[in-house]
Parts: structure tokens; sequence; C-alpha cells
């Protein structure tokens, strides 16, 4: 030690050496910051590189709140799905007032006065500003079967008592709009996530023998698919659910269409995984398992799919889309969903014809929510294919 | 380049085949022989029924044979031109069916033109300009036709024609040249009306057009020879037009592929609100009344219709593509 000492003081003073003991892994070593970047799993950069992208987030976030309202609809709605208002048909949506002449009052709505005009036999609705119907929160109304489960008639929001209250009207039989898109909600969003685990498991399972077979198989799949999609999507699903039995229940229905919708939608999953598979199944970890004796199912599904399960969740969710304007579709024409199983498609089939539009507009609402949750679906399908490759 | 040709010509016919197949199952699926309801139907209506004529059909399209052979019936029939019997209008399908093929097919290839006339300066624009704030706004209206519904546009538009420009804009023609052989006049009639459902149709498919061009594009214009050329000052346009843009071109050939089927789709529904005598309310009606010839017929040419579209495209590609003429593929 001494002599390293006397060393330095020999040599010129400018130069400065470190004291400190050498460490020949100074250069390999990570700050705090990147080592948690270099060791966060697959899942954990996606994450961090799907927070980045706002846009991509907002949506998720309004998907997360439609798809969790369905869970609680019989609470949020004001009315029951069937309930019906004689007095009350084709009323059209009421405006949330605060103050009544100069007096604060709180959410309330006018009353309404009906009037048949002799003219075009329009029903007429005038505010009926004597009447005032405040609004009630957290309140006892319509009585309802929870989830089919025990009896309540709780709800978040209700009418006056003896008064009505319908923000987004009336349809012909006087039922409440509002109650019915949020109803409606529950068809509309689980048909298209039903329907995407159906071709999601086809399309994982042809694809897969397609990729990882090659051969005879991967050229009649392929063949198989080129010509599935060369069809136009929709004349087949009126096709095929033209052919669902009439004396089907309409819960039977409900699936029928499902099935029908996932069935000619697996055909991108199956392509995308196909061409992963290909690539994938070269590596020399699959030849690895391979020769350690490996069964195929088990080096697809435990050492290939992981690799690209995140781009297909991706690619799924940009496919919800396609099935819920599908069923929306099929249901305006008649062909989808029945009555009393309420889907967004079944209430737009109400505004089928041009007096809809000229005298009842109200009636279109339903398209709102549709428009809504297809592009929170594509904002956020985009960004979680940009951020299933968190590597890039 | 005729073996490129004769090669995909060949392909066709399997398809042609599968699909065909696969059509009269589906027109097959539902339980009972076609004749039987239509007698119930006619007797139920308290209308005679000529068991000659009955016996006569079940004869001529073998409903009594087993599926396989009823199936080959059929594919003979339709390769002599005979599309079976609607049972329904009474008639041969092939009588029943008339203009309506023709219509659909305009309909579908002027949709398809105003997609790319629409898609093409957006698409360049978003990718000439890409994260600005004119990328964004555009991208956003492509989506939000995307996410309309095409059948509620097209009541919309059909009330706000009636409003503002006080037509009746429902249909395809003048209601005078209705059933009258075509001349002049109905051909300007006709495409007086085509413009609300082209935009209708239109819109859904060009949200998808722009992204897919907006990203051909950018992938061009971050290769090595545009970064040469840059580098070398040649002035952005012609730096773009040179070269990026005729890739762009060629694009908009083999997209037809991918956008032809949700055309045809689209063009069904938006049919039958808007009641236009292409194959849509036709076929809805035939589906429902499960009229299965006249149904399978319709589903059959609309197949047919998007694979030679697809096929005219890729051949067109070839013509502009020589990597594609001379590889003889496509790698899309």
């Amino acid at each position: 030690m001494s002599t390293t000492n006397d060393n330095r003081s020999t040599m010129s003073a400018e130069r400065f050496v470190s004291q400190a003991p050498f460490d020949p892994y100074s250069i390999e070593a990570l700050t705090t910051e990147q080592e948690r970047y270099y060791l966060a799993s697959q899942w954990q950069l996606m994450w961090w590189k799907l927070k980045r992208h706002r846009l991509a987030v907002f949506c998720g976030l309004i998907l997360l709140l439609l798809y969790s309202s369905t869970l609680i609809t019989e609470i949020l709605a004001p009315y029951n799905l069937q309930t019906r208002h004689t007095n009350y048909i084709y009323a059209p949506p009421q405006a949330v007032h605060w103050i009544h002449q100069g007096e604060l009052i709180g959410p309330f709505v006018y009353g309404l006065r009906y009037q048949l005009n002799m003219t075009n036999l329009k029903r007429e609705y005038f505010l009926d500003t004597d009447q005032i119907w405040k609004l009630r929160f957290f309140c006892r109304g319509d009585g309802y079967r929870f989830w089919g489960l025990f009896e309540s008639r709780f709800h978040l929001m209700c009418p006056a008592e003896g008064g009505a209250v319908f923000l987004l009207g009336t349809d012909r039989l006087g039922r409440d709009l509002l109650s019915r898109i949020l109803y409606g909600a529950r068809i509309s969003l689980t048909i298209g996530l039903l329907g995407i685990a159906i071709s999601f498991a086809l399309g994982i399972v042809i694809g897969g023998l397609a990729g990882y077979y090659g051969g005879w198989i991967d050229n009649v799949i392929q063949r198989l698919i080129e010509i599935l999609r060369s069809f136009p999507e929709l004349p087949l699903w009126m096709a095929l659910s033209a052919v669902l039995p009439v004396n089907w229940s309409p819960v039977l229905v409900f699936f029928g269409i499902t099935v029908i919708l996932a069935l000619l939608d697996w055909t991108g999953l199956a392509r995308a995984v196909r061409s992963k598979l290909l690539s994938l199944r070269e590596e020399d970890y699959c030849t690895a398992a391979q020769l350690m004796g490996a069964s195929p199912r088990r080096i697809i599904g435990r050492h290939l799919l992981p690799g690209f399960l995140s781009h297909l969740i991706a690619s799924a969710t940009l496919s919800i889309p396609s099935m819920i304007l599908g069923e929306t579709a099929l249901s305006f024409l008649g062909l989808g969903l029945r009555p009393p199983i309420t889907s967004w498609g079944v209430l737009l089939n109400e505004a089928q014809n041009i007096n809809v539009v000229a005298l009842y507009p109200w009636l279109m609402l339903p398209v709102v929510p549709v428009i809504i949750v297809i592009l929170a679906f594509n904002f956020f399908g985009d960004g979680l294919r940009d951020a299933a490759d968190p590597y890039k | 380049m005729p073996r490129y040709l004769l090669h995909r010509l060949l392909m066709m016919i399997p398809t042609l085949l599968v699909i065909s197949l696969i059509v009269f199952t589906i027109i097959q699926l539902p339980p009972g022989d076609y004749l039987e309801s239509y007698i119930a139907e006619l007797q139920s209506q308290g209308e005679s029924v000529d068991p000659q004529k009955i016996a006569f059909l079940r004869q001529h399209y073998g409903l009594d044979r087993p599926f396989y052979e009823q199936y080959l019936y059929w594919l003979a029939g339709m390769l002599h031109g005979d599309f079976g019997y609607s049972f329904e209008y009474d008639m041969p399908v092939t009588d029943v069916v008339g203009d309506r093929l023709i219509l659909t097919v305009l309909v579908s290839f002027i949709t398809i033109l105003f997609t790319w006339v629409i898609a093409f300066p957006i698409g360049l624009y978003s990718a000439t300009h890409q994260y600005s704030w004119g990328d964004y706004g555009l991208t956003f209206i492509g989506f939000i036709g995307l996410a309309t519904p095409n059948f509620l546009l097209a009541l919309v538009m059909l009330y706000l024609a009636n409003v503002y420009f006080g037509t009746s804009i429902g249909g395809l023609m003048d209601a005078d040249y209705l059933d009258q052989p075509w001349t002049w006049g109905k051909f300007i009639s006709v495409l007086e009306h085509l413009w609300i459902p082209v935009i209708v149709i239109g819109t859904s498919g060009t949200a998808g057009m722009i992204r897919r061009l907006r990203a051909n594009l950018l992938d061009e214009l971050q290769k090595q020879y545009v970064v040469t050329g840059r580098a070398k000052g040649l002035p952005p346009v012609k730096l773009l037009t040179k070269y990026p843009l005729r890739m762009a071109l060629n694009f908009f050939i083999s997209d037809i592929g991918s956008i032809l089927p949700s055309v045809i789709s689209g063009a069904e529904i938006v049919a039958v609100v808007l009641s236009l005598p292409t194959t849509g309310p036709m076929m809805l009606s035939a589906l429902q009344s499960q009229d299965m010839y006249l149904a399978g017929s319709f589903l059959m040419f609309l197949a047919f219709l998007t694979v030679v579209g697809v096929l005219l495209s890729d051949l067109a590609l070839a013509v502009l593509d020589p990597r594609i003429r001379l590889q003889g593929g496509i790698t899309r």
C-alpha cells in the first residue's frame, strides 16, 4: 500500500487518481431507473408504453366505464326495460333545469302536456312550466330483480313522485329510451366480447395448426381463409342468421348470432398466428424444446404463443368493432336479435323509416353509444398494438 | 404474364366451387323441402296448387334427391345460365334478377372510385404532415365515418336531401324510367340518384383506406433512396411525386381486394334502407321468405363479383408493377 502512495507522490500533481477500489463491472452497472426497466416483465413494459399513449388510455377508461356500467344497469337506469308509460308515447327528450323563475330549485324537469296535431297526426308535447318534477337521487323506483337474484327498488335517479323523467325521450310504446339504451349496452357490449372469445379460440387453434405443421394442412387452411375472406361479410351473415329457426328462444338466437359473427371473423387472427408461428418455430429455443421431446401442444402453448399473445390481443381488440357493427346491422334489418332481448341494433330497428327521422329523431340516439364504443375500441386497439411490441 | 394470368384463372375455379358449396349448404340448412312450404302457403291462401307444376319443379330441380345430387344439379344449371326457380315470384331467377346485378356492379364501382378520390389526398396529406393537427383531424373524421352505421347515415341523408333538395332520392332512378329499357335519359337519371348511396357506402371504407395509405407511404418515405434524394437537395414536391407517390398508386389497385367485400356488404344494407333496385332488398326478402334459389344466386353472384374484382385488381397490379409480373406472386 505504501509503495503506491509513494509512486503517486512522484507523479505530476494535476493527475487525479481515484482512491476507490477498481470495480470491473462499473460500466455495466445500472441506475435504479435502468434496472427497473431492464428487469421489468413484458407485460409491465407494455403497460408503461400504453400509459404514454394518452388517447388510448382515455378510450380504455371509457370502455372500462361502459363495461362496468353493464354490471349495475338496473340501478343506473331510471326505469325498467319494459316499463310503459301510455300517457307519454313518443315524448321528446326533456331538458334538466336548475332554476325556476330566478329561484334555485336543484335539478328538475318541467311537466309535459300532450296534444295531437290534427293536420299531420303527430303527437306534440308542450312544456308545462307550472309543473315542476324534481329529480330524486338514490331513491326507490321501479322494482326489479337484480341479476335475477334478489328483489330491489333502488335506483340512482328516479322521477318525482307522480311525475316522469325521460331524458332521452320515449318510443312508440312509451318506454324510456335512456333506460333502454343502458339495458341495450349489456347485450351489445357482451356480444362483441363473446364473439371475439370464440373467434380468438378458433383463430389460435386453426392458425396454430397451419403454422406449426405447415405442408398440406397449411395449404388447405390458407385456401379456406382466402375463400372466406373473399365473401362479402354482411350478406353471408344475413344468410346465416336467416337460417336460425324461428322457434328458437331469444336467448338461443342471441348465442346463435354471436357464433355466426365469430364464424367469419377468425380468419384474420388465424393468419396472424400462422405467420408468427412460421417465423418463430425456426428459433433455436423451439428446436431445443423439440429435441427434449416436448409435444407440439406444449411447444405451441408454452413456448411460442406467449411470445406473440400481446399482438393477438391487440388485433382482437381491433376486430371487436366490426362485430358490434355487424350485430347492429343485422338487428336493424330484423335478422338479428329479437325482442325482448334488447341491443342497440334492436333499438335502432325502430328508427327504420324516414318518418322517424322527420318526426321523432331522438329514436336514432342509440347510434351515439355505438359510435362512441366503435371509436373507443379503435383507438384503444391502436394504442395496444403499438404497446404490444415494447422492445421496439 | 400469360402464365400468371392462366395460373390466376385456374385458381379461381376451385375457389368458386368451394364458395358454391358453402352457399348451397347455407340455403339448404333450414329444415324441410321448399316446395312443401310453398304448397302449404298456397293452400293456406286458398289458392289451388297445380300438382303437375309441382311435380315438374320437384323433378327438374331434383328436390327429392340427396343433398349432393341437388347440389350438382344446381351447379350444372348455373353453368348453363339456369340459376333455378324463384318460388316467391313464380319465375326463373334470371328473369327476376334482371337489371339488379348491373346496378350493383355500377354502385360498387363508383363507390370505389369515390373512396379513391377522397382517400388519396387525405392519405397523402396525413403521411407528409405526420402528427400534425391536420393529420389528427382528418384521421378522426375518417374514423367517425367508419364508426357510424351505414344504414343510419343513409336514413339521415335521405331526410336531408328531401328537406334541402326537395327531391325524393329513394330508389336509383326517376319513377318514369322504372322497367324501361336503358336509354341515355335513364342513365343520367341513375347518375343523379347515385351520389347518396355512393357517399354513404364510401364513408365506411375511406377511413381504412386512409390509414393503410398513410402507413404505406410513411414506410416508403423513410427508405434510403428518399433520404438520399433529400440529402442531395431534391425539391420536396419532386421527391414525393417521383417515386413514393407511384408506389402509393400501386397500393390503390392492390387495396381493392380488401375494400371490395366491405363495399359490397355496405351496398347491400344501404340499398335496403334507400330501397335501391340493386340486389340488396331483394336478397333480404328472399332470405326471409327462404326462397332458396333466388337467395343462393344472389349470394353466389356477390361472391363471384368479389372474386372477379380481386382478380382484376391483381392483374392490373401485375401490369403496373414489374416486380410482381416477374416474380409471379403478390406480397401484400
